[in-house]
């Protein structure tokens, strides 16, 4: 077994990318994700990669463009503002079928914010933050050794969909330390093949990249072809962990760094004879409605906990419908909520259904 | 004696004149016919073998619609 | 008496007719690009990054492989490609209001990286796809259908002069601009035009080809008299000519 090393969230995450195979990074910095980007100058040129750090995240994510037009595995880090600034090249590079791995740190919102972890990007996330039929495959980590492994993932994922994927994870998780192993450097010469990449019409007929098509019925069958990989993801690549289920009083949906507290919450909540089940969604696109959908047959209540007015609470309805009833406790600003508040939450909600 | 000749495409050709604006030698003139998108191409017309096969034509055309032709030089007294 | 062929399409033009209006001079620059692409022999690792505007099909015109980036943001999507595979000869080919307006930004960076890329850039002083509008490099007084009483300065700002803006920067390695106007200047064109793309090949660096160039349906003007209109008006306030050669600077200290 790999020893442990005792490393910041940011700086794990730029080592997992390069132990998943990725030697090209362009980045712009941005609190609370700037280790990522410092990290990332320092560690590329040991191992041979690129390291850019560009004009603006609009240039980033065009750079990305290119660089994966060429075949490699690429990625950038970013937070909030930053990812928004980059929605009409995600959508570009959706449309062109390109892989990629974005590491949303999302701080606190809307506007200039402030640089606390915060969940307020969930909906620009999983529903599609630029123009046109696309979604990002969005994995939400919730501790570093999980966020080490998505990013791996997620680079394995981008390429098997010739998607862009999205990591979401947050200030937390970005600025805070953990013990963690890393996996072993993948040789890039296991990396998949891409006969599809501009890597010049040497034997073989020009290869063509883009999103576009003036004729309509042309761009919709390219819209169809994505609409199929769309629908491969959601039939192959759900997941989420369960915990605490049976008999549960109440579950609890909660991801990311909410979905850690609310281990804390589990404990505490045993200890007052409360049984709190939790389910947090791994892949928050594609969201594992029909799960959630048998579990929420079993309660009687399934509350959502987030950092932000309300959003996965929407994706939590679509699947509970009403088999239960669906309350919602938030913080927002980058307020992170205590386990004691959550805590108090679920006690008035288990007592309000008990002498009903 | 003309010392080459050149071979317009038609259906490429827009009509342009830029080609006969070009020609040092005027040899190149609007053909009274349509091609199929609606435009009168140039047309080749050097009855008195004017051309020098400059090029400039080429040059000039925006949609290389025109190929140059260039007579081979026979030795005079071979 | 047999014939032989002089000048014919380039190979490294594909089968696919041009979209252009006729007398458009992007199909003169096009040629030279695809001629230069096959004197150099580097059909078979070129790569174009097409812009969004008239000459968003050109990834289409080249037998080559081809992308387009979106509107203005050519040089980044070129610098991914060329920091992932730098043994690859990238050019971009943009208009002006995909260089000059809202790529300005990526223009100048990738200029003062001296990215070793190859940048055509076409000043035709409007926005032709979208029907003639103003664009950064409109002259004033010139009316387009943003500026129907022609451009004035106090509301829409001055012309940008491109490469005399980004030949202050240390970055770049050539800029220079031309005109395909005429068969004198389509020469000199190709010429800069080589250049800027065996500098790339030679590891040299940042090369942009400015060409000024007619756009008779957005100007109003037939072919022929679009051409007057540039030299009387375009090449006044645009003077063609190179406006920075860090090659020949390099090759007077021997460095080159």
């Amino acid at each position: 077994m790999a020893e442990k090393v005792l490393v910041k969230g940011n700086e794990a995450l730029g080592e997992a990318a390069i132990r998943a195979g990725c030697r090209y990074y362009f980045g712009y910095p941005i609190t609370p994700q700037s280790e990522l980007t410092e990290y990332m100058s320092r560690r590329l040129p040991e191992v041979g990669g690129v390291f850019l750090q560009a004009e603006s995240e609009v240039s980033v994510v065009n750079m990305l463009y290119g660089a994966s037009c060429m075949g490699v595995r690429v990625m950038t880090s970013t937070s909030s503002p930053g990812f928004s600034l980059m929605q009409e090249g995600i959508s570009y590079m959706a449309g062109a079928e390109l892989p990629a791995v974005f590491i949303n740190v999302v701080r606190g919102g809307p506007g200039l914010g402030d640089i606390q972890p915060a969940q307020g990007d969930y909906l620009q996330a999983t529903k599609g933050g630029g123009h046109g039929d696309y979604r990002l495959i969005v994995l939400g980590p919730s501790t570093i050794q999980e966020a080490i492994e998505l990013v791996m993932l997620a680079f394995d994922l981008a390429d098997e969909y010739r998607t862009p994927v999205e990591v979401l994870a947050d200030g937390m998780i970005g600025q805070m330390m953990e013990p963690v192993e890393f996996p072993e450097m993948r040789s890039l010469d296991t990396l998949p093949e891409k006969p599809w990449a501009l890597t010049g019409a040497k034997g073989r007929k020009p290869n063509k990249i883009t999103s576009f098509d003036l004729d309509p019925y042309k761009l919709e069958e390219m819209n169809l072809r994505y609409e199929a990989t769309r629908k491969r993801i959601i039939a192959n690549e759900q997941r989420w962990e369960e915990e605490n289920i049976e008999g549960a009083d109440i579950l609890v949906a909660a991801y990311g760094t909410v979905g850690r507290i609310m281990k804390t919450v589990m404990e505490m909540a045993r200890e007052r004879g409360i049984k709190v089940g939790l389910f947090r969604p791994i892949t928050l696109w594609p969201f594992p409605y029909k799960r959630l959908e048998e579990l929420s047959k079993g309660v009687d209540t399934v509350f959502t906990v987030e950092m932000s007015g309300g959003q996965m609470l929407e994706d939590v309805k679509l699947a509970v419908k009403d088999n239960a009833k669906t309350p919602f406790y938030g913080r927002m600003g980058g307020v992170v909520p205590t386990p004691e508040e959550i805590l108090d939450q679920i006690e008035s909600l288990v007592k309000g259904s008990e002498n009903r | 004696m003309a010392l080459g000749y050149i071979e317009i495409d038609e259906e490429r050709c827009k009509g342009c004149g830029l080609c006969m604006n070009a020609c040092p030698k005027k040899v190149i003139r609007f053909s009274k016919s349509f091609n199929s998108k609606g435009y009168h191409p140039a047309e080749f017309y050097d009855p008195e073998g004017n051309c020098i096969a400059c090029g400039f034509c080429y040059m000039m055309c925006p949609d290389t619609a025109i190929t140059v032709y260039r007579y081979e030089k026979v030795a005079a007294n071979k | 008496m047999n014939a032989k062929v002089v000048m014919k399409r380039p190979d490294s033009l594909s089968k696919i007719d041009f979209t252009y209006c006729p007398g458009c001079h992007h199909g003169i620059v096009h040629r030279l690009i695809a001629e230069v692409i096959d004197e150099l022999g580097i059909r078979e690792k070129t790569v174009i990054v097409a812009p969004v505007g008239c000459s968003v099909f050109a990834y289409t015109f080249f037998e080559i492989d081809g992308t387009v980036a979106s509107h203005g943001r050519a040089p980044a999507v070129a610098t991914g490609m060329k920091r992932a595979r730098p043994d690859r000869i990238i050019f971009t080919y943009q208009g002006d209001g995909d260089l000059a307006a809202i790529g300005t930004t990526e223009i100048v960076h990738a200029a003062n990286r001296g990215e070793n890329i190859t940048v055509i850039f076409i000043n035709n002083a409007v926005y032709g796809m979208t029907g003639g509008q103003m664009a950064p490099t409109t002259l004033i007084g010139q009316r387009t259908t943003t500026t129907i009483h022609g451009r004035d300065p106090k509301a829409a700002g001055y012309p940008i002069r491109i490469c005399e803006m980004l030949s202050q920067l240390e970055g770049p390695t050539y800029i220079e601009r031309v005109a395909v106007d005429t068969p004198q200047h389509v020469m000199k064109a190709k010429k800069a035009i080589k250049k800027a793309f065996e500098n790339q090949i030679n590891g040299l660096g940042f090369s942009l080809i400015e060409v000024l160039s007619t756009c008779p349906t957005n100007w109003g003007l037939p072919p022929v008299e679009a051409i007057k209109w540039l030299q009387e008006n375009m090449m006044k306030f645009y003077p063609l000519g190179v406006y920075k050669d860090k090659t020949r600077e390099e090759a007077k200290e021997g460095i080159v």
